[in-house]
């Protein structure tokens, strides 16, 4: 951690009470630790997006196109007309502010314009100025404001304030979704090319390589090399990792932080282990090596662009259907966006566990099943031995994901894999998790360091609620199932309450498995010594 | 400031109403014109605002969820909170519309400095005199729940009490519901408990606009204006029915007349009524225009009113176009040596 970011006790020195003038005026002071750098003109040229040029957000000036605000009002009217969903939101709010402060940003900052339904009036106050009677006539008076330069900064600031979590609409008596609002406002920014390096990079190099990193087939077959050997270092074991075989039953398709970034190796391992053991029949693909999608970040065109290539790696395979692997934001697009935009999988079956004969049905038609409910199932048919005291160092709490929770509903099958495999678990308190989970504050491509003291002001709730489970029962580790969670979680811990680790939920199920012929673990995934490895194998 | 000139906006208005009365060639255009022109806003506004949004599509199914889905069998889904059936839809609807359930949901966060209460023999908190950092707590938060449900069930109440000047025989339900909410009698007229509930329930929504530092600052114009404009209405109701009676008969007369195409002006009706009129006939014409859509627009919410059916069945998206995408082909033929090199298996040799 830096030396200049504040400490914790002064960083939760919050004021909840708006200070200043009305929240019409939209000047914004771009200090430093509290925003995204722009993003590099070269990721704008190979994704074929609009005004790639050299800015920064602290910049006079944006160099935006002499049309921009023709542009803005254009896409803005198109999309009105596009999305219920965003005419409805910017036309029903009655501004009761119940979503106040159930936005993380708005809790760790105390600025007033993360309220969610500030965040929101700042593109309604355009919407109403140029698309509705009133705003039209009596201008500020009922809250409507000019587009101007200094709008679109502000909407840049506080629209790369938001992580899509989706909390707000939890709360909402209408159910206005604020991350509808801001994938839209994020939609508009991008027409005049004000975008941040940390979303549009990975989108660029996911684009060309099928993964955030860049990484090349051949790194990629290297890193899922490096860890078939280290499996076999820990167990005596040495698992298949098939990459790009035709005719395997599964695709399985994973969040490249799986294969480049700790702790998410030790869940990459896990699952290895698992399909070995289970002798499921799979293939991993170099091409479709990438999950998670930066598109939700960026459009809706470009989520689909990026999403594309898992059906048609699938297709191309001759798979018969799909797993995906543990992350939040690229199961948003899975279970929301996929099927509707790059289906219909007609070509794949439906999904049926070839171990217990399951069928998945709740996934009859996207033909993709998330690894947890897979894994719960098998647990849940006993088949496959696991020895939860391996686990025994740790004593567990789990976070659940925004995405997994409030847009899937993946809520009991990460729980029911955890109390099998570890026999610590505390709950956060109830306000904290399942559908009022709170985010890691870094989600929606925000996790890039120089936006540093934001994400530690956006992610106090959550790591405030990890430190009373600390301090009330001893938790040491959260788990989770999000990419996005494992990167950006440790720092944050360690910051508001050191002495947590951050696990996937198939490093337990790694940890806790027992492979035929494998030799006695000494360590766990992580090398650690395994305390107490003589206990009898809990049932599974 | 907003507040303020919000309620001249309103005491104008009422003026405007009174002064109207005292002015016999005005008579009619308060008693007749207005309303006429104002149900007329009021539908035509209303059909063109909703036939707006139902004709605006529904690209993606994004409901949120707020409970487990339907997954494996002997996983407990909540079929309401994450609903995959019609009839779970349509019940997670009328409780967010009967019951303001989200609403319900409210907590408010707050930050204290008082440790934790341990349950573990580990001490956590810095050594005496360090600063500490604050942390969060949650409190319930029902206030606005219940001001909201007191608010929107008597106002209906009291709709449906007005039926009586409308409808000739009133309706019995209409008598029914009127004994009920005078249930309470409290000298005579009967009192009704909704117009208490609903004065009270005003008067609490107006009070933490102008109380509650964060309600204060995102309000605007139009959210003092509705809530002066729904009180001025009560409120004129509540004068002519306990203090100063009109003249009942004239009235039915008039109302009658005007749902009947049949006009008939009153002949001495006070001034109060007119006030009560003038307001509805600004409340109905202003309702399309203002977040008063709220009302419609909650049953067409997508995260609210669709399915978490999003992997069992297909959604269709009417404006679904071709993208540019990076084909497999176009990325082997980037890296076909790499991938040869390094054993990975290649379409063309």
């Amino acid at each position: 951690m830096a030396d200049q970011t504040p400490r914790p006790e002064q960083l939760t020195q919050v004021d909840y009470r708006p200070k200043g003038k009305s929240w019409l005026d939209p000047h914004v002071d771009f200090r430093k630790g509290t925003f995204c750098y722009s993003a590099a003109p070269k990721n704008l040229i190979y994704l074929g997006l609009p005004n790639p040029r050299e800015w920064q957000p602290f910049d006079h000036d944006w160099k935006l196109p002499p049309d921009w605000k023709e542009t803005i009002l254009a896409g803005m009217k198109e999309r009105l007309e596009r999305f219920r969903s965003f005419r409805l939101f910017m036309d029903i709010c009655v501004r009761c502010g119940a979503c106040a402060d159930k936005c993380h940003f708005y809790l760790g900052s105390g600025d007033p314009k993360n309220m969610p339904v500030l965040r929101a009036e700042l593109l309604r106050s355009v919407y109403r100025r140029y698309f509705t009677a009133a705003g039209r006539l009596f201008g500020s008076a009922v809250g409507a404001r000019d587009l101007t330069e200094d709008v679109l900064k502000e909407w840049f600031y506080y629209f790369y304030q938001c992580t899509e979590c989706r909390r707000c609409s939890v709360f909402c008596p209408y159910g206005i979704d604020t991350a509808e609002v801001t994938m839209i406002a994020r939609e508009l920014l991008n027409l005049v090319g004000c975008n941040i390096n940390w979303i549009l990079e990975p989108a660029a190099n996911c684009f060309r390589t099928g993964n955030h990193l860049g990484i090349q087939p051949h790194g990629f077959k290297d890193s899922i090399d490096f860890a078939v050997e280290e499996l076999e270092e820990i167990t005596g074991i040495r698992v298949e990792a098939p990459i790009n075989r035709k005719g395997a039953e599964v695709l399985f398709v994973i969040p490249s932080a799986d294969y480049f970034a700790t702790p998410h190796y030790y869940t990459l391992l896990g699952y290895l282990m698992l399909f070995h053991e289970i002798g499921l029949d799979y293939t991993l693909s170099a091409f479709a090596s990438e999950g998670g999608n930066f598109g939700l970040f960026t459009s809706h065109e470009m989520i689909k662009r990026l999403n594309a290539k898992v059906y048609a790696e699938a297709k191309r395979l001759g798979v018969k259907w799909i797993i995906g692997g543990e992350c939040g934001h690229m199961w948003r697009v899975l279970h929301q966006y996929m099927d509707t935009m790059n289906g219909p999988a007609d070509f794949l079956e439906v999904p049926v566990s070839p171990i217990t004969r399951t069928r998945f049905d709740h996934a009859a038609s996207t033909k993709m099943v998330h690894i947890c409910e897979f894994t719960a199932d098998l647990i849940r048919h006993g088949r496959v031995t696991l020895d939860s005291s391996r686990n025994d160092r740790w004593n567990v709490t789990f976070h659940d994901s925004c995405n997994p929770a409030r847009a899937m509903g993946l809520l009991e099958e990460p729980r029911y894999i955890i109390r099998n495999t570890c026999r610590t678990f505390h709950e956060m308190p109830e306000n904290t998790i399942r559908e009022q989970t709170f985010c890691c504050g870094s989600g929606s491509g925000l996790g890039t360091d120089e936006n540093l003291e934001m994400r530690l002001r956006g992610g106090f709730p959550r790591a405030n609620a990890v430190r009373y489970v600390r301090d009330k029962h001893g938790v040491n580790v959260l788990a989770c199932i999000c990419a996005i969670d494992k990167a950006t979680l440790p720092p944050l811990l360690e910051y508001w309450s050191p002495g947590v680790d951050v696990a996937g939920v198939h490093e337990f199920v790694g940890n806790a498995l027992v492979m035929k012929g494998e030799r006695k673990r000494t360590t766990d995934l992580r090398g650690e010594p395994i305390p107490s490895a003589k206990q009898e194998p809990a049932h599974a | 400031m907003k507040a303020f000139w919000s309620l001249v906006v309103v005491l104008v208005l009422a003026g405007i109403a009174w002064a109207g009365a005292a002015v016999t060639l005005l008579k009619p255009i308060f008693c007749m014109v207005v309303p006429a022109l104002a149900v007329v806003i009021f539908l035509g506004g209303l059909v063109a605002h909703v036939a707006r949004w139902a004709r605006t599509p529904v690209p993606f199914r994004i409901p949120t969820t707020c409970g487990q889905q339907r997954s494996l069998p002997w996983i407990k889904a909540s079929w309401i909170e994450s609903p995959w059936t019609r009839t779970g839809v349509v019940v997670r609807m009328a409780l967010e519309v009967l019951l303001f359930r989200s609403l319900f949901r409210n907590t408010r966060g707050a930050m204290t400095t008082e440790p934790v209460q341990q349950g573990h023999g580990s001490t956590a908190n810095a050594p005496d005199g360090a600063p500490v950092a604050a942390r969060l707590v949650y409190g319930e938060q029902k206030w606005l729940w219940l001001a909201a449900m007191a608010f929107h069930w008597s106002f209906l109440v009291v709709v449906l009490r007005h039926l009586r000047f409308f409808l000739e025989p009133a309706p019995a339900v209409v008598g029914a519901i009127a004994a009920v909410d005078g249930f309470f009698q409290v000298g005579a007229p009967v009192a009704y408990a909704t117009d208490v509930v609903l004065l009270a329930a005003l008067g609490y929504l107006l009070w933490r606009r102008f109380n509650d530092a964060q309600i204060r600052y995102i309000s605007l114009f139009q959210d003092y204006f509705a809530l002066y404009l729904l009180a001025g209405l009560a409120g004129t109701g509540v004068i002519m029915r306990y203090f100063v009676r009109p003249d009942i008969v004239a009235i039915k007369q008039m109302t009658l007349g005007l749902v009947t195409f049949a006009p008939v002006m009153p002949a001495n009706v006070s001034p109060f009524f007119f006030v009560h009129l003038f307001l509805l006939s600004v409340l109905l014409a202003y309702f399309p225009f203002s977040k008063l859509m709220h009302m419609p627009g909650v049953f067409l919410s997508p995260t609210r009113n669709l399915a978490n059916t999003n992997r069992m069945r297909r959604h269709v998206n009417p404006w679904n176009y071709p993208v540019k995408v990076h084909t497999y082909e176009e990325w082997e033929d980037e890296f076909r040596d790499k991938m040869k090199a390094a054993g990975l298996p290649v379409e063309r040799a």
